[in-house]
């Protein structure tokens, strides 16, 4: 008991999602809406069914029940699909915002780290962006005077120092960020993904860094979809789905069963996603894959045809013409592995449809035997229409992807399979 | 929005030096802890810092702003109220009559509109890291200090034109100007914290601070109003008794703001702790709603 950083007791946080009757596809619906709106609105208001001028209508737990401890000294890695919960559990943690019930004890100074230069300013230098983000992240004036050359060389930014940061790259300036964050010290340091950012180098500089303070017996939560980080870094893990912890214990343990978990087929209905975004003109309400054959599949064979669908339908018949549709693919480690998007390939549809599906058809599918990770997305022009990320999970088995009978192992050759071929020729220059 | 933070006395099962925080729901109206803005003092430093150096990046004019608009104002009100409308100024000359009371109530009107909209400009910032929110609008508020200065140069500059002299009475200015800050900080603390959830507060606010200028004896005095007790009722704005102050301490008119300036103080204050309430009891749902 005497070492404990964090309880956690009996956790929730209930959110209102305010639900816009329909898209604006139209002037004059848009018009209409302006002088409908604000009736509406009162009208509602008036019911006591909202509380603000967004329609709030529907409300959702994102994090219900969720209890643990962290003692002193561990690292704790939270991980879990898009919308589980997790970032609603560090903003709590982080006191960002207040749950709905439960309540968190904490023995420490807190550290948060949800995004990288927070309230960093286009129009102030380098320096002066320093004092401000550490003042921001709770950083004296005198701990940042002393950190201040080692911020500087972590960044690698002494050149631009007195630049505004304007003129930064965008790498240049996360790397400022997260440099000043890195040079926090606080008891308990909390962690968003911000690992996700910056080029391989940074990144890996910036997991030395977590490392280091992980080293050090202070405690870290560290939230990642980067599963070799977490499994790096973190004793201990946490999974949370839906907003309920589902595993709890050892990292090992935990990142086995969240890759091996088999409840979340594909086929997965799409309708009760709350975590979408874009104006829902239509709406994803189903994922589903085919074989070869044209029969639907829970699970694809390595190097065989595969169709994936992607079922919709909205309220009103929508001209398609100019509609996009793209699917990302991710490796269960968090690796994006590639997108498919007919502006890529140049299709487009056609046809007034209010509900359809997408299918995009995949000639000898370039994925070594594992379990992968889906996200779809739709846009009209620069509106997007819906995006679910982490929309379902599908499973490929091995096969003969390059007609030798010889399957590629994920872990150590990696996901891709690329047709090619091998040579040999006498390299006739080097003889002279 | 924020948790209810206690932090309980030091017990033997905790190390020396550490400190223990609960975060849990909180219902209904919560304290002021004004304690905590005090220990988050560095971070108001810097972001009234920030706002003060970033004001007029990328202008030509630069600070020249703060002085260009309260002075035109003037130029103009000298025109139309002073020349055509022939406005009476309590027998000092128009333009620095005007200009008194035009540098208080545009460092009040500033503050009001940055103070307003403050929240929503900083949502990302809420969104992203805890601190106590009341510290965004008091340093919308406090930039606007900078401004004031420069225009208070200006207005000593016109003095020494007009060969007008202050008296002792200037020790009361910095009085007279923290309340136009309470003022400002007060109906703004109100406005940020409905912006963050009603947005039409934003198109409302240049329509108040007009309405409200011509509530205030800017291009006129107060002394238009004859009758005595009225006039002291007249203090329940308190910008009136702010810029009759000025005008008291700057250019000894003899409209001694004494019971009127007591009224206006405290309807200062009072909005000043209703607005620090409602912030309060608003700003757990900032972080959600913003």
């Amino acid at each position: 008991m005497s070492n404990l950083a964090i309880q956690v007791c009996g956790l929730g946080k209930q959110y209102h999602i305010g639900h816009s009757r329909q898209s604006y596809t139209t002037f004059r619906e848009t018009l209409i809406d302006v002088f409908a709106g604000p009736v509406r609105r009162a009208r509602s208001l008036i019911r006591g069914q909202a509380t603000g001028a967004a329609e709030l209508d529907e409300t959702f737990w994102a994090l219900k029940d969720v209890s643990f401890e962290v003692q002193h000294g561990e690292t704790l890695g939270i991980i879990g699909h898009n919308g589980a919960g997790k970032s609603t559990l560090l903003k709590i943690l982080s006191r960002i915002t207040e749950p709905t019930e439960g309540y968190v004890d904490i023995y420490g100074r807190v550290g948060a780290m949800l995004e990288v230069g927070t309230g960093f300013h286009p129009e102030l230098t380098g320096r002066e962006n320093i004092y401000l983000n550490g003042a921001i992240l709770g950083m004296t004036r005198a701990d940042i005077h002393r950190q201040f050359d080692a911020i500087v060389d972590f960044a690698g930014v002494e050149k631009f120092i007195d630049t505004p940061i304007k003129h930064y790259s965008s790498g240049m300036a996360l790397r400022l960020g997260f440099s000043v964050a890195a040079h926090l010290e606080p008891e308990i340091l909390i962690v968003d993904e911000v690992l996700a950012v910056g080029d391989a180098e940074f990144q890996k500089k910036c997991l030395g860094k977590m490392g280091e303070v992980a080293g050090e017996g202070r405690t870290v939560l560290f939230v990642s979809h980067n599963m070799a980080a977490v499994m790096n870094l973190c004793e201990k893990s946490l999974h949370l789905r839906a907003g309920q912890i589902v595993h709890y214990g050892s990292t090992k343990d935990v990142v086995e069963a969240y890759v091996s978990q088999s409840d979340e087929v594909p086929g997965s209905n799409l309708e009760s996603r709350m975590d979408r975004r874009g104006n829902g003109r239509f709406r994803f309400y189903r994922f589903a894959m085919r074989n070869t054959a044209g029969e639907f599949v829970p699970t694809l064979i390595s190097g065989e045809d595969a169709e994936f669908l992607a079922f919709f339908r909205g309220e009103r018949p929508l001209n398609m013409k100019s509609v996009q549709v793209s699917m990302k693919v991710v490796s269960v480690w968090g690796e994006r592995l590639f997108t498919v998007y007919n502006g890529f390939s140049g299709d487009t549809f056609e046809g007034n449809l209010e509900a359809g599906v997408f299918v995009c058809h995949v000639p000898k599918l370039p994925l070594a035997p594992g379990r992968y990770t889906v996200s779809l997305w739709s846009a009209l022009g620069h509106d997007e229409i819906d995006w679910i990320t982490d929309c379902a999970s599908f499973d490929v088995v091995a096969g003969d992807y390059y007609g030798t009978g010889k399957a590629p192992d994920i872990q150590t050759h990696g996901a891709m399979l690329l047709p090619h071929h091998w040579s040999l020729s006498v390299a006739e220059h080097e003889r002279q | 929005m924020k948790p209810a933070v206690e932090t309980l006395p030091q017990t033997p099962v905790v190390a020396k030096d550490a400190y223990h925080l609960r975060i849990q729901p909180t219902r209904g109206w919560s304290a002021l802890r004004l304690g905590e803005v005090w220990e988050y003092r560095e971070l108001l430093y810097f972001l009234t810092w920030r706002d003060i150096k970033v004001r007029y990046k990328q202008t030509v004019l630069g600070a020249a702003w703060a002085i260009l608009q309260p002075f035109f104002t003037m130029v103009v009100f000298s025109l139309f109220f002073g020349r055509l409308a022939d406005i009476p100024s309590d027998g000092v000359p128009y333009p620095i009559f005007s200009y008194t009371a035009l540098v208080p109530w545009t460092f009040f009107a500033y503050g009001l509109t940055q103070s307003s909209n403050s929240l929503v400009v900083s949502a990302n910032m809420i969104k992203k890291i805890y601190f106590p929110r009341l510290i965004v609008p008091v340093a919308s508020v406090l930039s606007g200090v900078v401004d004031f200065a420069l225009a208070f140069l200006v207005l000593l500059g016109m003095m020494l034109v007009f060969g007008v002299l202050p008296t002792a009475k200037i020790i009361l200015l910095p009085y007279l100007l923290l309340l136009a800050l309470i003022t400002s900080l007060g109906v703004g603390l109100w406005l940020s914290a409905l912006n963050v959830q009603f947005r039409d507060i934003r198109y409302t606010i240049p329509f108040l601070t007009q309405f409200w200028m011509f509530c205030t004896p800017i291009a006129y005095p107060s002394s238009l109003i004859q009758n005595d007790t009225l006039r002291l009722l007249y203090g329940i704005n308190p910008m009136t008794g702010v810029v009759e102050g000025f005008r008291w301490a700057l250019l000894n008119t003899d409209t001694a703001p004494g019971p009127m300036l007591v009224l206006s103080s405290v309807v200062a204050v009072l909005l000043l702790v209703s607005g620090i309430l409602v912030f309060r009891r608003l700003e757990k749902t900032f972080a959600d709603v913003v």
